[in-house]
Parts: structure tokens; C-alpha cells; sequence
């Protein structure tokens, strides 16, 4: 069975450029990139391209990079960073909306005695920014927002947030996991002190993220031990994922317009086929500021596990916030934040599309889904066929 | 992903006697879609009072679909008194086990099961004198303690898995640690008696009032759901259920267990609290 995979927010493939790459400095290539020989420099040399082509993507200078392990470390190195250099300022603004690995961060330092401030969201998880305005204050040491939602692809106007924050001369830090190598970022002129990106999302391998940090922008570093990085970053460099990754951000730019054409349309033909298809099922987000390869569906009365199930049989990968799949027992803080309807928030599908998708995989999703809501529906006590006479409108 | 047996899965692809029966004997509605699980279930006897049908309707995930569908097959030909001795280890048992975090799922079939019997003799849905633990999922002491002996659990995460209590805000875990302690202490605990100065009906209806409004209120926002204090006539309260109360199955419980517990406590003893009829 050919596997039709529809979840690049949760990770992607590698591209076939990026493996071609990588894979010389995993055998042949394997010299430490900080040793004195020339068989070891040689790496080094690469490394400096791979961290031209990341700066180039986002609009920074080489110098602005730094290589970690992951989305997650950058992120707390980021606001564990804004913390330790103003000791004197104990709040934290961010959204309620946030990846586990801010938000987890977020909770954790407040119980270790931090202020935060978890900026609420509309129905269509969009920021109210007069909110957020008046939650910077004298204390806030760092204001963290994503650029793009994992879940719903909403797009927050994080270069507005930033640049308010940096009115107030408070520390910017955004998640753009999701965003990079979707939409277009352009770092130079904006007031984004800080910005983290993860491999692994844009067809390099797991286990290589980025940390931006604007020149300039007092740091302070979480893994230390060796000089790699320049200090920044103790721990020898992932050599051959971080050559992946320069050549997966090469890659992203080149895609850069199929993701908004291509891959736009596949993404709403099949949003609009499925609710034209499917009653009683609504998208979750705001439609108008979204990353063009995310759709966040929900199909009401019945519960998101069985969904992903039964897709499974039929080779199509997708996600879901209901909560038997969050791992918890309450569907996605996300979905809940938004006060999407409990009916609504256990039968999400998010469905997040990538360049290498084709129009027969996404016509074959708009002809295998439908029966399988209706056959869930079937089983499910809420479900009452006349419900479906007043039809999504 | 979750690791399910084969046969979890082979009665999740094709559950056996999904629907409800005609004119059945016994009824049940357990769980709720607030809480992502929900049961319906029915049953007809025969004329040996054995039972010769059972059927269901699942909202939930696989294996919430799996374990109903293994327990009307179980149940099927059964008379009341062997029914009645089903527990959740057997619907688990009979799908070759289900993972830890999923035995919820055996529980709420076991509940589905004890329900719709007593709604066959008669008996009221649930027992009086039940608190509500877990405010998140509508879970009681009662529900915890039973599990907590039917199943030997020792800990918080133990009933969360296999009751959901605790498994939302998690404010209740040291209510549920109190529960396992009690159990395995053999102890009982102590009747709480307090006196109360008595109140001028003025008193009593802003003391009321204060006390929804900074008590009871932002317990129900967090999940959702809300009540309108309407009327107050005498020592009865008259309320309004809104937002996910309005819905819940639990919401005749908080009603109870919650908001007349809450009352009495803070107000006087005497209360009664009443849902508005429509």
C-alpha cells in the first residue's frame, strides 16, 4: 500500500538533494569540523556554506545562526537566554496557543516564581493586539510568539508584535518551526531579536534546529562547553544534518512559490471538497492568515482517533486534537484556547500537505474520507441523520 | 500510536451489535462529548429473564468502541445475575488487554452495563450521598473508590487511567491520593459538623449571590459551562444551567455534588438547589 502522507507539520521527508548531501560526511567526510588538519577544516568549510544558505533564507547574516539539536532547544535557549541577561525582569509574555516547547517552558518558570501573561485568541485563534500591547510592561524581560500555528497554520503578525516589543525595549522571540520555508521571512528590518526553526519541518533530518539571534542582542548560552558555535553552543556539531540542513533552506527558497501555488491549491481543493462532501464539519482557524499547506478540519459527533484509524487502512497520515490522540485526556489546548465546541474539537483532523504531495493523493482523501465520518456517525449516540439536513452553510 | 491487540482492532474494524434495541428492557447513557467518551446501551431479555440482545452506540475512540462491542458479545445470553457480575477486567481481558492509559475505556462499559440493570429494576441512575472528585471529567468517589478495588490501583496515575479522573486540570490529585490512602488505611472519614450563625432572608440572598459569583463560577468557566442564579424562594435555589452544563451528563451531579455542597457549606446547611424547569 502506497503511503499517502499528509502530517509534514508534525516532520517531513528528507528531500532526496538534502540525503545526497548529507550522507558524505556521515563515512567518508567524518572529520571534526574544529580540528587543525586540513581533513577536518574541509567540514568546516561546509558547515560556513550550510550556514550561509540558513541566514540566506530568513534574511540574516551567517553570524546571526547558531546550529543546536532541535526546535525545542532553540526555543529555551531563547527565552532562557532573555531571562538570564535582565535578572531584574520577571515576565514572560507569550499566547495560549503556543508549542509545548514554550508553553511547557512558560508553566515550568512560573512555578518557579516568573510572571507570564498567556495572550488569549479569538475563534479564529488570531491575537488581539491591543491585548497585547498592554500586557508589556517594565518587568517583561521577553515576549515569545509563534510565527505560525502547528496545529491550525494561523499566522500571527509577529513583525507588528515585534516590533512594539522592541518600542518598549523588551526581547522578541518567535517559534517559526512551522513558518520557515512555508512563507517568506525576511529578518533584516524587523525587531525579531530571536528566532528558532527546527530541520526537520522544511525535509532535513530530525535532530538539527536553528537559533537566530540578531547581532547586537545580548545572549546568554545553555549548552556550554566547547567553543563550537563561537561560544554560543558547546557540543560538537551535528556535521552532516547541519550540511542537510543548508541544503534543505537552498531547497526551501527554490520551492518557495510552490508551496503558495501548488501546493495552496491542493490544500483548498481539498478543504473544499470535504466540507462540500462531509455535513456538519467546519475549519478551525482563521482562513485568510494561514501557511498554504495546512488545513485544520473538524467533523462533528464523532471522535478523531477512530478517523485517523481508519484513514491508516488506506495508507493516509494526518493528525488530530482530539484528546485520545493528545496523549492527554482533553483534546488540543489549541482547538480549546480558540473555544472550539467540545462536539467540534474531538473530531479535528489536521491535514498538512508538503511539495511532494500529488492531486491523485488528495482526490483519493476527498473519495476514502467521507464514508468513513459517515460510518463513525453511524456508531456515534449524538448523531442524528436529521442534523445533517442543515448543512454547513 | 497506540499498541492495540489484534482483536482490539478487529472489533474496532468490524464492531459487532452497533445499534440500539427496539424496545429494550434496559437503557443506559454514560460518559458525555465533553469528555471525549460517551456510551449508549441497550438491552432486551427474554422470557428466562436471559439477556437475548444487546446493542450500543459509541462516541469515543477505537478502543472505546472495541470494549462496547466486546461487551454486548459478552453480555449476550447472560442472565442479570451473571451480568451483573461483569467488570471492566473482563471487557478488557476479552480484547487480549488494552493499554494502561485506555482502561477508562473497560470502565465506562462496566458503568454502561451496572446502569442500564439498575434502569431495568428501577433504581435510580446514581447512588445518593456521591461527591463529584474530578470536576474536569464528572467523575465521583464513588467511581474512584470502585475502581481503585476492582482493579488494585495505587496510584494517582493508575485512577487517571482507568477513570480519566484527574486527567484535566489535576487540581483534584490530592483529593484522589486522599481516596487511595483512605482505602488501603481501612479508614473512615470523619462527619464534618459546623455551626452556623443564622442568616436575614437579605443575608442569605446576597451571601447566595457572593457565593456563586466568586465560589462556584469560575470552577464551571474553566470547563465551560456556567449557571444563572434565577430564583430564590425559601432555602430553595433556583438555577439556570448554560455553556457545557447545559449539555453535560454530569451537569445534574455538579448541580448537587458542586454548587448545593458549595451552598450549604458557605451559606446554610438548609439550601436546596433546583434546575430551572423549561
Amino acid at each position: 500500500m502506497k503511503t499517502i502522507y499528509l502530517d509534514n507539520n508534525a516532520t517531513t521527508q528528507v528531500a532526496s538533494e538534502v540525503l545526497d548531501a548529507m550522507v558524505p560526511y556521515l563515512h567518508d567526510l567524518y572529520g571534526n569540523p574544529s580540528s587543525m588538519h586540513s581533513f577536518g577544516g574541509q567540514v568546516a568549510k561546509t558547515i560556513r556554506e550550510a550556514r550561509e544558505r540558513v541566514a540566506h533564507l530568513i534574511g540574516a547574516d551567517p553570524d546571526e545562526v547558531i546550529f543546536t539539536s532541535c526546535g525545542t532547544e532553540s526555543d529555551n535557549t531563547a527565552i532562557l537566554s532573555a531571562l538570564a541577561v535582565n535578572p531584574d525582569k520577571r515576565h514572560i509574555v507569550t499566547s495560549r496557543v503556543e508549542h509545548p516547547a514554550v508553553k511547557a517552558l512558560c508553566e515550568h518558570l512560573r512555578e518557579k516564581g516568573y510572571g507570564v501573561t498567556e495572550l488569549a485568541v479569538d475563534s479564529e485563534g488570531r491575537l488581539d493586539m491591543e491585548q497585547y500591547e498592554d500586557s508589556l510592561t517594565r518587568e517583561t524581560a521577553v515576549v515569545s510568539l509563534m510565527w505560525a500555528n502547528n496545529e491550525t497554520g494561523v499566522i500571527f503578525p509577529v513583525e507588528e508584535a515585534a516590533r512594539l516589543a522592541h518600542d518598549h525595549g523588551i526581547l522578541f522571540h518567535t517559534d517559526a518551526v512551522q513558518a520557515v520555508g512555508k512563507i517568506p521571512i525576511n529578518l533584516r528590518d524587523t525587531g525579531i531579536s530571536m528566532l528558532s526553526l527546527s530541520g526537520h519541518k522544511l525535509h532535513a533530518p530530525k535532530g538539527v534546529g536553528v537559533l537566530y539571534v540578531r547581532k547586537g542582542t545580548r545572549y546568554s548560552p545553555f549548552l556550554i562547553g566547547g567553543h563550537q558555535e563561537k561560544g554560543r553552543r558547546g557540543g560538537t556539531e551535528n556535521t552532516a544534518s547541519i550540511i542537510a540542513l543548508g541544503k534543505a533552506c537552498e531547497l526551501a527558497e527554490r520551492n518557495m512559490e510552490a508551496e503558495n501555488t501548488k501546493v495552496k491549491y491542493l490544500r483548498d481543493k481539498l478543504e473544499a471538497e470535504l466540507l462540500k462532501r462531509i455535513p456538519n464539519s467546519r475549519v478551525n482557524g482563521d482562513r485568510v492568515n494561514r501557511l498554504p499547506n495546512t488545513t485544520n478540519i473538524s467533523f462533528e459527533f464523532v471522535e478523531g482517533e477512530g478517523i485517523l484509524l481508519l484513514m491508516d487502512g488506506f495508507g493516509i497520515c494526518a493528525s488530530s486534537g482530539s484528546a485520545c490522540t493528545s496523549g492527554s485526556l482533553q483534546p488540543s489546548h489549541v482547538l480549546r484556547a480558540m473555544g472550539v465546541p467540545f462536539t467540534m474539537a474531538h473530531g479535528s483532523v489536521r491535514f498538512s500537505l508538503s511539495i511532494y504531495n500529488t492531486e491523485d493523493e488528495i482526490d483519493l482523501v476527498i473519495e476514502k474520507l467521507p464514508p468513513i465520518i459517515e460510518r463513525l456517525r453511524s456508531m456515534s449516540p449524538y448523531w442524528k441523520p436529521e442534523t445533517s439536513a442543515c448543512v454547513n452553510v | 500510536m497506540w499498541e492495540y491487540t489484534d482483536k482490539v482492532k478487529e472489533h474496532f474494524i468490524n464492531p459487532r451489535n452497533v445499534g440500539e434495541v427496539e424496545n429494550p428492557d434496559g437503557v443506559a447513557e454514560v460518559g458525555s462529548i465533553a469528555c471525549g467518551d460517551a456510551l449508549k446501551l441497550t438491552f432486551k431479555l427474554d422470557e428466562n429473564k436471559k439477556i437475548v440482545d444487546a446493542k450500543f452506540k459509541t462516541f469515543g475512540c477505537a478502543s472505546a468502541i472495541a470494549s462496547a462491542s466486546a461487551l454486548t458479545e459478552i453480555i449476550k445470553g447472560m442472565t442479570l445475575e451473571e451480568a451483573m457480575k461483569v467488570t471492566n477486567k473482563d471487557i478488557a481481558n476479552y480484547l487480549g488487554g488494552l493499554p494502561e492509559e485506555k482502561m477508562h475505556c473497560s470502565v465506562l462499559g462496566q458503568q454502561a452495563l451496572e446502569q442500564a440493570i439498575g434502569n431495568y429494576k428501577g433504581a435510580p441512575k446514581k447512588e445518593p450521598g456521591e461527591q463529584i472528585i474530578c470536576e474536569c471529567f464528572g467523575i465521583t468517589d464513588r467511581e474512584i473508590e470502585r475502581a481503585i478495588q476492582e482493579n488494585h490501583l495505587t496510584t494517582v496515575q493508575e485512577v487517571t487511567n482507568y477513570t480519566k479522573a484527574g486527567g484535566g486540570c489535576g487540581n483534584c490529585h490530592e483529593k484522589i491520593q486522599a481516596i487511595i490512602d483512605r482505602i488501603y488505611s481501612g479508614a473512615v472519614p470523619e462527619a464534618k459538623v459546623e455551626k452556623k450563625p443564622r442568616l436575614s432572608n437579605l443575608q442569605k440572598i446576597r451571601l447566595i449571590e457572593e457565593t456563586i459569583e466568586k465560589e462556584i463560577r469560575p470552577s464551571l468557566k474553566h470547563d465551560g459551562g456556567d449557571i444563572d442564579l434565577i430564583d430564590i424562594v425559601g432555602n430553595r435555589v433556583i438555577v439556570a444551567t448554560r455553556g457545557t452544563c447545559a449539555t453535560c451528563h454530569a451537569a445534574q451531579l455538579t448541580l448537587k455534588g458542586f454548587v448545593e455542597y458549595k451552598l450549604r457549606e458557605l451559606v446554610s446547611p438548609e439550601l436546596v438547589v433546583e434546575e430551572e424547569s423549561p
